[in-house]
């Protein structure tokens, strides 16, 4: 449930709305990337895009400065309250790169293309609106956005959220290949395209060359002028890459009985540098963000060392000494509120220019192993049975650590299937089966389970069914795609609390704070069905042309023979004229004795002489033709 | 003559049908003896009709990428192969260890080596869950360990597998340098980027037994079981053994069974444990369970790897035995001399090949046949074939003997043997859709040739086509006899159903028969020998209690007498029931119909009650009753089966519980070969003898 997320983030932004807004009636944009060692030795590397627009009500028609013209265009036409469209390539690794921050909850998407859309226009519109959407939406960004126009692919899920019911849309497009050209359009909606700032980082072989990455576009536009405050659109642009540095070239590493984290900095990562800010910005920030078990791990490395060495007692924890030494001081560090936090750098590129180049790199001292603050449930999806008649998508969520009460909201999302069996602790469940050509089959179920849940399996049985010979793609034998499950978890909220000092209008930072709920994505499924052999048609042509002239010919053989006249003739004995002389000719040909030997009666035997002479010429004359015209 | 003409003319073409369909019944004996021996002869023919096999499947593109497969890999595996061969116990700690190293998700799976048990129920339905029996100790839990590389920037929709199968307890240095070859593989597919499918290397525990390793692990992985009996079992055994991670890293990873989408493909890799001193050969099992095949386009590949890329030799399995028959030897001479007159008639009429070719070809497909007609799948393969993954088994036999081997010549083999299977499975990695361009239904002539369904069919229709002929020329013979009499006229169809009334009994009782093995079962402490001596004592009470029992006069018309034509309606009816047996056999294991119809059509066509053919003093039918009744004695089914295995696997020595072990292999293994002998041949080989001692 994205939905349910982004709906709650869309109502937290309106709040913080008046904030921003009413600070600045001008055109904003911040650009902030934000950098986090992962625990199996990758680096993920965030950006994060703000533009926002104050939109009056006759503003539509003026130029923006900053705001992309397109976009803005887009919010009017189609009256769209809130959009999330993401294009991402691989798989957002729950376990190790965790599933309980803000950053994993908000950026993990399935693999493919994901849009949803909440519009601001009457019930009956919204699937009209919707359509013309997806088709604006492949056209700016080079995707096949469109195949989500058909009924079948897009879903309107229920409780999402409620404040949007019944206009809210989503699809997802797991094929969709994700590549430059789609990265291009996008980064033409940023002031300073990728020609300064950090997005000048975004060096495609290594962006392409990562473990993952996500691209994603978030739009809110608020047009409620029921609070008396000014409306604007907020255009949300974020990148997340997984990122190994310095790659072995197929080279093996050893495997080492504790596995040395690389160090790193951003040219290498990157293999550029940032050379100054984006002029148009308002902020330009480097975070880096170091995690909660990191900071305990190393301060318990801190404490060994300590108590062995006992030299040196100040630990400063503003930089190095805490495991890792940074190249860069950073202008402001900001300490979670809990015990064990985690600590967050960060550092303003504004000072940096082309001849003092931003260059953050991140040594570690001691090898250190931690482990990612893990979603409440390791879910997984997969397919049951085996066979072309029927299987079942199961569903198994096992518990993971954390030992509290909580709600699950599951919202499974199936194509090709109806559901049959639930199991226990259902609060509310909503199936919708689908129907051929008409509407996908979905189930959203929202589950409670005890505290002391060690695993629940759903299981939803479907029964597989021949497909009509136009609804199968292209490669009908790859299978079907079922696109991910959407799980999110209500009571539990990806947040950091920073302390309040910091408060600062950064909007990565205000995204880390945001208390929004977890959210995890399963597997992509591939059902195979049966298909059929499409070389079949020309197969059933063939037999039933045999057919019919079989049929035809015998009905007009039966319709013209006339049976009383046969009988006439044979009687008469008196053949037509052409007939007879064609015989007397025949019979001299044959020799005159022939009219007497031959005997009168219809031979019981099928072979007669003379079908046996005509089988020898022809085959004979087949011979001598293959023999000698070759 | 006119008149003859305009009759001929005027008739209207569907009548010809009819004709024909007379004129061929009224020559039902020239028809059938025609159609036995251009039977055998096509089927004799098939290694010429043989075509070259070709990668059918454009996406696959074999061995059009540069191997990345080196020496570095290669020592790393031999450490590997080192460590496994020194440790004493703990081996599957060691595999775990050194899969996570390389960034796997490792679990293991522990499984009950399951019994297997003959089920009359079970044939040809879906895997079930699998009974889980009771009271079994940890101790003899059988661990499986899949390590699984995700692709690092795949969606996880599909897998392909790696199958090394090792038992625990000895690892043999065959079995430790077929894992090297995996671990080889594994640890350069871990590093790669283009990987698209994820890939998981199973290490099957088969010190129960390969196939029911594979097949445990597939079960879970494809219909597991939900109960919390499992769930308290597993808790219970899991503090025998905890997945080895290290300590110190990813102490918080999932520990329970893993998955990783639709299976595109397996292979099972194996290396010989004896060396063959010319050059290292490349073994391919394909048959699976019922005469199934793996799509061609795998073969294909592995061939084509195996023999243009790596040098290595490959080989189906083949009949050695007919290597020094004569008469094989001879047929291929003349079939080489009649090849090389018709290329001198016309160059390019290209059907010979020479003689040794020719032997070499019958020999596989005389195997292929044989495997495929047995039902039993050739290795651990077989259980992938049930959740239509295709798979094959690829055993490396190399030069020297894996025991001799010095470090040397075993990095240059683990290079080759993983150079192989990463060609292998770069090309799978390459399929967009899955296996279904080329042949699922084929005979194997070589690895480079093979017989497609087109072709092979013809021998099989040849051989059947008779019987419908025979069937109808007999049952018109029966109701001709019979009307000579006005009175009798009335009882024509009903005498008809007093013999399909025979034929459904004698039916019934194959059924019966079939079917007892279940209750023997049963019966405990006891040795193969005892089972078949009272199976065979119990059925042939029971057929001569039938017998008895259809011969009362209860059963018996109010004319007892056995008419004169009424052996020959119940052949008629006998061979309508083979024709439809074998019909039906030939869509679901077509090697199975085939080689029965060898056996059982001659003696169908050829049976007539021995009294008449005795009465009648001529040559001619003493040679026929001798011959019928040498084809009685050799269709039954146990001689059948020692004279086929005599012929194949040229083993020779008769051993009654041999028979018993065979047959309870082929209902293990669900073959639907026991339900054909059964229910098909068993009877139509006792309707046969009861005509041939017809009393009339």
């Amino acid at each position: 449930m994205p939905l349910a997320s982004t709906t709650t983030l869309a109502l937290y932004l309106l709040l913080l709305l008046p904030i921003l807004s009413s600070a600045t009636l001008e055109e904003e944009f911040h650009e902030e990337l934000l950098v986090k060692p992962l625990p199996d030795r990758k680096v993920l590397a965030h950006f994060h895009f703000l533009t926002e627009a104050p939109v009056a009500d006759d503003s539509f028609a003026r130029h923006h400065h900053l705001f992309p013209k397109s976009i803005s265009q887009l919010v009017k036409k189609f009256h769209i309250k809130a959009m999330e469209l993401s294009f991402t390539q691989g798989r957002w690794n729950y376990e190790r790169w965790g599933g309980l921050d803000p950053i994993s909850s908000q950026n993990a998407k399935p693999p493919g293309v994901e849009l949803w859309a909440v519009f601001d226009v009457p019930q009956h519109q919204v699937d009209a609106s919707w359509k013309n959407l997806t088709h604006s939406l492949s056209g700016l960004f080079c995707a096949s956005i469109n195949f989500l126009e058909s009924s079948s692919s897009y879903s309107a899920p229920k409780w999402a959220s409620q404040s949007a019911l019944g206009s809210l849309r989503y699809g997802t497009l797991p094929r969709e290949a994700v590549c430059t050209e789609n990265l291009t359009p996008w980064l033409k909606l940023l002031p300073c395209r990728d020609k300064a700032g950090l997005s000048a980082l975004m060096d495609r072989p290594s962006v392409y060359r990562s473990f993952y990455h996500s691209q994603r576009l978030h739009l809110t536009a608020s047009t409620a002028p029921a609070d008396g405050l000014d409306s604007g659109i907020i255009l949300e642009q974020t990148l997340t890459v997984v990122l190994q540095p310095n790659i072995q070239k197929a080279g093996l590493s050893f495997p080492d009985e504790f596995k040395i984290q690389p160090s790193w900095s951003l040219s290498s990562i990157f293999g550029r540098k940032v050379n100054g800010r984006c002029v148009l910005a308002k902020s330009s920030n480097v975070y880096l963000h170091v995690e909660r078990d990191l900071v305990a791990q190393l301060e318990k490395l801190q404490k060994n060392t300590d108590a062995y060495a006992d030299n040196d007692g100040g630990t400063d924890v503003l930089r190095g000494n805490l495991g890792f030494e940074i190249s860069i001081k950073p202008d402001r560090v900001h300490r979670e509120l809990e015990k064990s936090s985690s600590i967050l750098y960060e550092y303003s590129i504004k000072e940096y220019n082309d001849t003092e180049q931003f260059d953050l790199g991140l040594t570690w001292k001691y090898p250190v192993v931690w482990s990612c603050p893990l979603a409440p449930l390791y879910a997984s999806r997969f397919l049951i049975g085996s066979g072309n008649e029927r299987g079942s998508i199961a569903i198994s969520l096992k518990s993971t650590e954390l030992t509290k009460g909580f709600v699950v909201a599951n919202n499974v999302e199936e194509k090709y299937g109806k559901p049959q069996s639930v199991t226990d602790f259902v609060e509310r469940m909503s199936v919708s089966p689908s129907e051929d050509k008409v509407s996908t089959g979905m189930m959203e179920l929202i589950l409670r389970f005890p505290c002391d849940i060690k695993s629940a399996i759903l299981n939803i049985e479907f029964d597989k069914g021949f497909l009509h010979i136009d609804e199968y793609p292209p490669d009908a034998n790859q299978g079907f795609d079922i696109p991910s499950a959407i799980i999110s978890f209500p009571d539990f909220h990806a947040g950091l609390q920073f302390s309040d000092d910091s408060i600062s209008k950064s909007p990565v930072m205000s995204k880390l704070q945001e208390k929004s709920p977890v959210l995890l994505y399963t597997e992509v499924l591939l059902v195979p069905l049966t298909t059929p052999d499409f070389s079949m048609p020309y197969n059933v042509i063939t037999i039933t042309c045999t057919v019919f002239a079989l049929y035809f010919g015998s009905l007009l053989n039966v319709l013209q023979r006339r049976v009383a006249e046969e009988e006439r003739l044979l009687k008469a004995n008196k053949a037509p004229f052409h007939r007879q002389v064609l015989n007397k000719l025949y019979s001299r040909f044959r020799g005159g004795s022939s009219e007497s030997t031959q005997p009168k009666q219809q031979s019981s035997s099928f072979i007669t002489p003379t079908l046996i002479i005509k089988i020898i010429f022809v085959a004979g004359f087949a011979v001598v033709c293959q023999f000698y015209l070759k | 003559m006119a008149e003859s003409e305009t009759v001929t003319a005027t008739k209207p073409s569907v009548r010809r049908f009819v004709k024909l369909g007379i004129f061929l019944i009224s020559h039902s004996n020239y028809v059938s003896f025609i159609g036995l021996v251009s039977g055998i002869v096509a089927l004799l023919l098939l290694p010429i009709l043989a075509k070259n096999t070709y990668v059918s499947e454009n996406a696959l593109m074999p061995g059009s990428a540069n191997n990345m497969l080196s020496t570095q890999h290669v020592s790393r595996a031999t450490e590997f192969v080192n460590d496994l061969t020194d440790s004493v116990s703990e081996s599957h700690e060691i595999i775990a260890q050194y899969m996570s190293a390389l960034d796997a998700e490792v679990t293991y799976h522990k499984f009950h080596p399951q019994l297997n048990q003959f089920n009359p129920l079970h044939f040809f339905t879906s895997p079930d869950s699998g009974i889980v029996s009771k009271n079994i100790s940890c101790s003899s839990l059988g661990i499986n360990i899949a390590g699984i590389i995700r692709a690092p920037r795949g969606d996880g929709k599909e897998s392909i597998v790696l199958v090394t199968p090792y038992n625990p307890r000895k690892v043999g240095p065959g079995e430790a340098l077929s894992l090297g070859i995996a671990y080889s593989v594994f640890s350069l597919l871990s590093r790669v980027t283009w990987l698209a499918k994820d890939v998981i290397w199973l290490v099957a525990d088969s010190q129960y037994g390969e196939y029911s390793a594979v097949d445990a692990w597939l079960r879970e992985y494809h219909a597991p079981a939900f109960r919390e009996a499992d769930i308290d079992n597993s808790e219970t055994c899991n503090a025998i053994n905890e997945v080895g991670q290290n300590p110190s890293s990813d102490r918080k990873l999932y520990s329970g069974f893993r998955r990783a989408g639709t299976m595109a493909a397996a292979l099972v890799i194996k290396v010989a444990e004896q060396g063959n001193r010319h050059e290292d050969i490349l073994n391919i099992y394909p048959e699976a369970s019922n005469g199934q095949m793996p799509n061609l386009d795998l073969i294909n590949i592995v061939n084509y790897l195996g023999a243009h890329k790596r040098g290595l030799r490959v080989k189906v399995n083949k009949m050695f035995s007919l290597f020094g028959s004569r008469w094989l030897n001879t047929l291929g001479g003349i079939l080489e001399s009649l090849g090389q007159i018709a290329r001198s008639l016309n160059p390019q009429w290209k059907f010979g090949i020479s003689a040794t070719e020719y032997v070499e070809g019958a020999a596989t497909l005389a195997s292929s046949l044989y495997l495929q007609g047995l039902g039993v799948p050739t290795g651990p393969h077989g259980a992938f074939r049930d959740y239509q993954v295709d798979a094959i088994t690829l055993e490396i036999s190399p030069k020297v003997s894996p025991y001799k081997m010095i470090s040397h010549s075993r990095n240059e083999f683990i290079l080759r043997g993983g150079r192989l299977i990463e060609g292998v499975i770069r090309s799978i990695n390459n399929l967009l859709e899955k296996f279904h361009q080329s042949f699922f239904l084929y005979l194997l002539t070589s690895s480079s040739k093979f017989v497609s369904v087109g072709v092979y069919m013809i021998p099989f229709a040849l051989l059947v086509a008779p019987l419908p002929i025979v069937a109808g020329s007999l049952y018109s013979e029966a109701s001709k006899s019979s009307s000579s009499s006005e009175v009798v006229v009335k009882y024509k169809s009903w005498k008809w159903l007093n013999s399909a009334r025979k034929v459904l009994a004698i039916h019934l009782w194959g059924a019966v028969v079939s079917l007892l093995p279940y209750f023997l079962y049963q019966i405990p402490n006891s040795t193969p020998t005892t089972n078949f001596t009272v199976w065979g004592i119990l059925s042939a009470s029971s057929l001569l209690i039938l017998y008895f029992v259809l011969g009362s006069p209860i059963f018996e018309s109010a004319t007892s007498q056995p008419e004169k034509g009424e052996w020959a309606s119940l052949k008629s009816v006998t061979i309508a029931t083979t024709f439809i047996g074998l019909s039906l056999m030939s869509v679901i294991n077509f090697a199975t119909a085939e080689i029965g119809a060898l056996l059982i059509v001659p003696i169908c066509l050829m049976a007539q009650p021995l009294k008449l053919d005795i009465r009648s003093r001529s040559l001619r039918t003493l040679l026929r009753a001798t011959c019928n009744l040498a084809l009685g004695l050799v269709v039954f089914p146990p001689v059948a089966y020692f004279l086929i295995k005599g012929a194949f696997e040229d083993t020779y020595g008769i051993k009654v519980d041999e028979y018993w072990n065979w047959v309870e292999s082929l209902w293990t293994w669900n073959s639907a070969t026991y339900l054909y002998v059964g229910i098909v041949h068993l009877p139509c080989w006792a309707l046969c003898i009861h005509i041939l001692f017809h009393p009339c």
